[in-house]
């Protein structure tokens, strides 16, 4: 039952094949007995879930269902759940229950979708392994010791692991491609303004989009279906129809036109993953695809920039965690200065500060212009480099990572190789376009996937593409050696 | 050495919208505390702001009221600072596009003329809630309700020259919100606070002193005070050698002075940068022409207007022009009674006084416009005297009726039939005999000022009803004849 995708749960719920209380306690389950190995949640939601399961299932009887209704998911815990703890991985919100839904909770909700519990993070969304969670780091179902890649590691690994069919995740430099790549699944992020951000806990606000995680393009789609949409609650939301997008997944691609940005495929890149990804890429040229080459001239610049802007918008986002309405507060507080210093030393951990740190430095008297305004120039240029490329092509494609998962403490005592693992996803998210991760090679045994960059609005192509990858390969459906 | 003055003044004028400028909340002053505070007002995470447009709109119409460019893009920044009244950790305002550009006000000077004051801009922000620092034993309350509350911030140019300047410059400010509607202006519930920057040179010098920037003062006369204690004390430091330094005050009226704050109650470096879960406010020139459309006729215009129209003297048209409310029930009041002259005489003699004495804004005035306008009306067919009609605003403040039911209640239609007069008269005369021998002797002269008496005498044996015209002739008749 857990090797089913999305659409095949579905579809056994409408057959009656099973009931959703089945599922879910099926999964709540396999979370029960093997989470421990991989560390995947933070909070699971039994009582609810069930709950939630037993409503599923009445409701499928009185014949309104969705194709979400019964289906179990889990939620990265970045998302406000109301009645249920939400902690973006943090000491800061460990006690912290919301009295809202985020609007992706109550979309999924309304689809009658079950969620089992909330997702383990790198603290903040701020991290590349998963290691910076309060709550323990997340072991990678390929490997006993290595890391799922983040900062959503905890729903790539639970997905990966067959102990949820999907999961929400949120991307502001990679953190939905990156683990997908580590993971062995697909991910999407979407266009920025695509999904609300209501509810979704900060971390870069011009950065931070909501997206998919699960093992295929066609469940991505399903999900996307659900999460897509204008909200009122959110200004940077974007009015625009949302299509179906499991309507145009199986449109050939003939003549479909794929940029290889030389500057992905550079001597830096491992050679053995430049072939593995050129083997991928020469699927969709079988499938009628063109491929050629283009230029992002400006991408080597895309992390610096980043580590101005997300850590800028971070500390000030941040801020409100002072220990004076909710969250964390120290013990005892002399005065108000204490109760700053102290609740914020002790509820944030070091990653976290280090942002807070950069960002309050590059936005000071005297930086300013220097580090903030200087990397908004550097976004606009990125952006232009991806408009121009559009012009030429529909779909951008390349590694979505320099190598497959690495080992955990391996890069912790180095911050900047670890940003580094950002390197090919971060401008998608300083432009705002949309972007995918699917399995697309094994290396030494583990994962790495192939990132497919839209233009705006167009996830709809990249499901596509990535829908009919999947058709002629079968990368998607490796297993992690050892998955019981 | 004879000093010049300098003042500018930021003035914070909170809007009349319904809900805050960035949540649904309501934005109505005086609830319980932290009643009227949405998740998005307590800054919970992942809470997001939504800007009102009820506030653009206001900040528009304000930046037409004082002819100042109306920025088709301005953009909301975010001003960076820890304090426990501030839920986000930033306060979202405008420092680098701000909606309202430059604009002129005139104001008018003690010597009869005008100056112009130039606005420098004015933007959009939310306010803070309050620490409440009493009542908690050590601790400190806070209280959320006035947290997103929408401001706009007017900032002048340093063109004031005196602290009388400065309050004129207020009170315009004042009078112009309040006509636009834009807010209640009640500056004892904070509608209206005030920064003033205050630096003084030599006369004749043209760099400007370094200035000091008295923090908050809520009220026309805090503000005149304020600045008069902080001229005295910069001119006094100065001329004892010392230099004015830069610095935030605050005015403590008790003392009359102000003092120093200390450095921790102000950061120095705010770090704005613009707030990302906002877009950029654009507007086009149609919005602007309907806003345009939908004005009200201005202090300025309206008191032209009083003066032409209604003949009245500079000073009454601009004394009952000052308020939108008073001006309004000015005009109420002239529709009702015919006469402009005399209601505007009763409007800022008789009517402010009963105000003043119960301490009554003009909006919550318990006589109608139209009921004033009635007793002006029957002062003027000579149904009473102005006398009476002066001991019916009392019952009438107190609610005991109309103009008229008062008058008929109370038995105070004035005595015109003659005869009853004749009568009055006749019977004062008689008891008068040796004031009356008096009056006969006397040169013709000094005749006038002695029927003053009589008069009296007839006025007060009516009960003051008897017409005083009517009782006059009368009296010379008879006393002449």
């Amino acid at each position: 039952m857990h090797d089913k995708t999305v659409t095949e749960l579905a579809a056994a719920l409408e057959q009656g094949e099973v009931s959703s209380v089945e599922l879910t306690q099926h999964f709540l389950k396999r979370i029960k007995e093997q989470d421990s190995r991989y560390n995947s949640f933070i909070t699971v939601n039994d009582e609810q879930a069930l709950f939630d399961a037993q409503a599923a299932d009445a409701r499928r009887a009185r014949g309104d269902a969705t194709p979400w209704t019964g289906i179990p998911f889990a939620h990265k815990d970045i998302f406000c759940t109301a009645g249920v703890r939400t902690t973006c991985g943090s000491r800061m919100l460990s006690n912290f229950v919301p009295p809202y839904d985020a609007t992706v909770a109550a979309r999924f909700k309304e689809a009658g979708a079950v969620c089992l519990g909330k997702t383990n993070m790198d603290e903040f969304a701020m991290g590349s392994s998963n290691e910076n969670s309060y709550f323990g780091k997340v072991t990678n179902p390929w490997g006993e010791g290595l890391v799922p890649g983040g900062s959503s590691g905890g729903s790539a690994a639970a997905v990966a692991a067959r102990l949820t069919p999907a999961a929400t995740a949120t991307d502001t430099g990679g953190s939905i491609r990156q683990p997908a790549s580590l993971c062995g699944i697909t991910g999407l992020k979407p266009t920025y303004g695509r999904v609300s951000r209501y509810g979704m806990v900060a971390f870069a606000s011009s950065l931070d989009q909501g997206g998919t995680m699960a093992r295929t393009a066609e469940d991505s789609a399903l999900m996307l279906n659900v999460m897509a949409g204008f909200d009122a609650k959110d200004s940077t939301s974007i009015d625009r129809p949302v299509p179906d997008y499991t309507a145009t997944l199986n449109d050939s691609l003939e003549g479909m036109r794929i940029g290889l940005p030389r500057e992905y495929f550079s001597d830096q890149l491992d050679p053995v993953v430049a072939q593995a990804i050129r083997d991928a890429i020469a699927e969709f040229e079988k499938m009628g695809a063109k491929v050629q080459e283009i230029d992002l001239p400006h991408s080597h610049l895309a992390v610096p920039a980043y580590y101005v802007i997300a850590p800028a918008e971070c500390s000030s986002n941040l801020s409100r965690f002072d220990g004076v309405r909710y969250g964390y507060r120290c013990d005892a507080p002399k005065d108000l200065e204490d109760l700053y210093m102290r609740s914020r030393a002790e509820g944030f951990g070091d990653e976290v500060k280090r942002r807070i740190l950069v960002g309050t430095y590059a936005l000071s008297a005297g930086f300013f212009d220097a580090y903030y305004l200087k990397a908004q120039k550097v976004r606009r240029l990125i952006q232009q480099d991806f408009i121009n490329a559009f012009k030429d092509v529909d779909v951008i494609m390349g590694p979505t990572t320099l190598a497959p998962a690495f080992r955990h403490g391996e890069k912790t005592d180095d911050p900047v190789t670890m940003y580094l693992e950002d390197i090919f996803t971060i401008s998608t998210n300083l432009a705002g376009l949309p972007g995918m991760s699917i399995p697309a090679a094994l290396i030494n045994g583990l994962p790495i996937g192939l990132q497919l960059t839209g233009n705006y609005f167009d996830e709809a192509r990249l499901l596509n593409a990535a829908h009919r990858f999947q058709q002629a390969t079968d990368w998607h459906l490796k297993t992690p050696a050892g998955l019981a | 050495m004879q000093w010049e003055v300098v003042i500018g003044l930021e003035v914070h004028v909170q809007l009349a919208t319904q809900s805050k400028i960035f949540s649904g909340a309501s934005a109505a002053f005086g609830a319980d505390p932290n009643t009227q505070a949405s998740a998005i007002d307590l800054a919970m995470p992942g809470m997001l702001p939504v800007l009102n447009g009820e506030a653009v709109r206001m900040a528009v119409c304000f930046g037409l009221a004082v002819n100042a460019e109306i920025a088709h893009r301005s953009v909301f920044d975010r001003k960076n600072y820890f304090y426990p009244d501030l839920p986000k950790g930033y306060q979202i305002s405008q420092m680098y596009a701000p909606i309202v550009g430059t604009g002129l006000v005139e104001i008018p000077l003690e010597n009869g003329e005008t100056k112009q004051v130039r606005i420098h801009h004015a933007h959009l922000e939310e306010d803070a809630g309050k620490s409440l620092h009493e009542d908690f034993h050590g601790m400190t309350g806070i209280d959320l309700n006035r947290a997103g509350t929408p401001l706009l911030e007017i900032v002048s140019d340093p063109d004031m020259r005196s602290a009388a300047e400065a309050v004129a410059y207020l009170r315009k400010i004042h009078s112009i919100v309040t006509y636009l509607g834009i807010s209640d202006g009640d500056m004892s519930q904070g509608s209206m606070r005030c920064d003033c920057n205050v630096s003084v040179r030599p006369v004749g010098q043209t760099e400007f002193g370094t200035r000091a920037e008295i923090k908050n003062v809520n009220s026309f006369r805090f503000v005149e005070k304020a600045i008069n204690a902080e001229v005295q004390r910069q001119i006094e430091l100065i001329e004892d050698g010392g230099r004015v330094i830069q610095e935030t005050r605050l005015y403590d009226p008790d003392a009359n002075e102000t003092r120093a704050m200390r450095t921790k109650e102000y950061a120095n470096d705010y770090r704005y940068f613009p707030d990302p879960d906002l877009l950029p406010v654009v507007i086009d020139d149609s919005y602007i022409q309907r806003l345009r459309d939908t004005l009200p006729e201005l202090p300025d215009e309206k008191r032209h207007r009083f003066t032409e129209n209604y003949s009245l003297s500079d000073y009454d048209a601009a004394v009952l022009s000052q308020t939108r409310a008073l001006a309004d029930y000015f005009e109420q009041v002239v529709e009702t009674s015919g006469d402009a002259k005399l209601s505007a005489n009763w409007v800022m003699v008789e009517l402010s006084r009963l105000l003043n004495q119960n301490d009554t804004p003009i909006e919550r005035c318990p006589i109608a416009a139209e009921s004033l306008g009635q007793l002006i009306q029957r002062i003027r067919d000579n149904t009473i005297s102005g006398k009476i009609a002066k001991q019916i605003l009392e019952p009438l403040w107190n609610g005991e009726g109309t103009p008229d039911q008062i008058i008929e209640k109370q038995g105070l239609k004035q005595v015109t039939d003659s005869g009853a007069i004749e009568q009055i008269v006749d019977e004062v005369l008689a008891n008068s005999q040796e004031q009356v021998d008096n009056y006969r002797a006397a040169p013709e002269d000094r005749r006038p000022k002695m029927l003053g008496f009589f008069v009296g005498q007839v006025m007060k044996a009516s009960k003051g009803k008897a017409n005083p015209a009517q009782v006059n002739d009368i009296l010379k008749q008879k006393l002449e004849g």
